[in-house]
């Protein structure tokens, strides 16, 4: 490769060309594959029918309804349950009492695997909607709690001491410093818990569910219908990318000191 | 009919002394439970508008009195009083500079100064006039709205400066300020400090572990030696203000150094 090819590829246009030929190229092999292999549509369907599955089940309607299905889960989910722990993160990091009263709760529920408890949640809660948003709250829970617990103990010594000479309180040494400094550590526990999410709505859905694509994929799985269960797969992947990629966004915003590349904090 | 002011009597009066430290005390328990004596019967007085630096080797209790000063560490027995008020506490009279500039990173440089003014709710506009006027005092016009990462390590320690300053304190407390520092920019900031001490008046007790830091700076240097923490001696500096960074290099100088020195070569800890 000549330097200048490697030049191009270093910019941001040149790293967006090389990323279309890769995914080109990967679908060309498959393609290619599964026709000179003679490779069965049930194991591995091609591309070629992927997208045509994906686009009679656009037109029909039946992708739109399912996928918002899920959306509004995921979204009231993680929004239900980020709240929740944020709230519960802060009472146990800024009251000895809440620590001492909710915190051995906390943590035995937590070794508990969420996934396991949904067959009960759907018993409760029925094979409605409402079943898959508490899967899915109780999920994007704890990523929230405890990285607002510990976002809140992560305040250096020296700046509250800092706030301290200059007279502040125990609220203005937490709305001014303890707060801010928790921020990070709530946008990893975000970016965590949207992507958990995800899954939580997808397993409600699988556990027992009348719509949605977790309900979609078993569908379609049942009439063996691979293309079909494939242009689901696409579909859940945007949903993840979409998700995550606006939870960064808001984060390059919010705490726009924290050096992107790492966790590393620029500045004093 | 006339009732004495206890500010006004303290300003006419004979009695120019800002702060007065008697029979200080300090002694902690380390976790595995041995009993450290900090300090042990401090007394000193500090003058209204005097520069007053303390030297000892690390583990002399300098810190230690620079934070029980400052309110934040309790003192185990003692008298402290600042402006004739009996010091309980973190006080609206104190401004502090500590060994890291502790800038807050999502803050401007001119909201990192102005965060005094903000948590003890005074006028903002006001003081943000001083404020900015503070930071070109210190040479940082035009750097109000960067972010302290975008500073250099001296630029950031004189923001540090400006914020210690911005409530117009009657007392500046400096812990190491320019510790952290490469030696260049430590003798200019030693320079622009005694040009700011010279320029707002303030009393200032500068805490350094740098012998010549202390003489250059100070009035009056105060020697103190650890296990326990005390002092030892106080030494009048009698050199002519304003002081060129020349003088180091006289014999007058180095004589001060000299006799300060004397007190650590025994423990042979203290650099520079």
């Amino acid at each position: 490769m000549s330097a200048e090819t490697q030049k191009y590829i270093n910019t941001t246009a040149g790293g967006f060309v090389l990323a279309l030929v890769t995914f080109i190229a990967f679908i060309g092999l498959w393609e290619g594959a599964v026709r000179l292999f003679n490779v069965p549509s049930i194991i591995l369907p091609p591309p070629s029918s992927i997208a045509v599955a994906f686009w009679s089940m656009l037109q029909g309607g039946e992708l739109p309804w399912h996928t918002a299905v899920t959306l509004y889960e995921i979204l009231l989910g993680f929004l239900l349950g980020s709240v929740g722990g944020l709230l519960l993160g802060f009472g146990i990091a800024l009251s000895p009492l809440s620590e001492r009263i909710f915190y051995p709760y906390v943590v035995a529920f937590q070794t508990v695997p969420k996934v396991a408890i949904a067959p009960i949640i759907v018993i409760w809660f029925g094979y409605g909607v409402t079943s898959k948003v508490i899967i899915t709250a109780t999920i994007a829970f704890f990523p929230l709690l405890a990285n607002a617990i510990m976002g809140l103990r992560a305040a250096p010594q020296d700046q509250v001491e800092m706030m301290e000479t200059y007279t502040a309180s125990r609220w203005q040494v937490f709305q001014l410093v303890r707060l801010p400094q928790a921020l990070p550590y709530i946008f990893v526990g975000l970016d965590v818990a949207i992507v958990l999410s995800v899954i939580g709505a997808i397993v409600g859905e699988f556990v027992g569910s009348k719509a949605g694509l977790g309900y979609l994929i078993l569908q379609k799985n049942f009439n063996f219908d691979m293309a079909g269960t494939f242009a689901v797969l696409i579909v859940l992947s945007l949903i993840g990318v979409g998700v995550h990629a606006l939870i960064s966004a808001m984060q390059r915003r919010v705490v726009f000191w924290i050096d992107v590349s790492g966790e590393r904090v620029t500045g004093a | 009919m006339y009732q004495p002011n206890a500010n006004l009597s303290r300003m006419s009066g004979t009695d120019r002394r800002l702060v007065r430290i008697s029979n200080l005390e300090k002694k902690y328990q380390t976790r595995d439970g041995k009993a450290i004596h900090a300090l042990a019967d401090v007394n000193l007085d500090i003058e209204e508008g005097e520069f007053v630096s303390i030297v000892g080797p690390s583990g002399c209790g300098k810190t230690t009195l620079l934070k029980i000063l400052t309110g934040v560490l309790a003192r185990s027995s003692g008298e402290i009083l600042i402006a004739g008020s009996r010091l309980s506490g973190p006080s609206r009279e104190i401004g502090v500079v500590f060994q890291a500039p502790v800038l807050l990173p999502w803050r401007t440089v001119l909201e990192n100064v102005m965060v005094p003014i903000q948590v003890q709710k005074r006028d903002r506009q006001e003081f943000e006039a001083r404020a900015r006027a503070l930071l070109a005092m210190v040479g940082l016009a035009g750097f109000e709205d960067k972010y302290p990462s975008e500073l250099s390590g001296g630029m950031q320690q004189r923001v540090g400066i400006c914020r210690a300053l911005v409530h117009d304190p009657s007392f500046l407390l400096m812990d190491e300020p320019f510790g952290a520092l490469d030696a260049m920019t430590r003798e200019t900031m030693n320079e622009e400090l005694q040009r700011i001490w010279q320029e707002s008046r303030k009393t200032v007790l500068l805490v350094t572990h740098s012998i010549p830091e202390a003489v250059y700076l100070a009035d009056r240097v105060i020697v103190m030696t650890p296990r326990p923490g005390r002092i030892v001696e106080v030494i009048k500096v009698d050199l002519p203000r304003p002081r060129a960074l020349a003088m180091h290099n006289t014999p007058e100088f180095g004589t001060y150094v000299s006799a300060i020195r004397r007190h650590f070569n025994s423990a042979g800890k203290l650099d520079a």
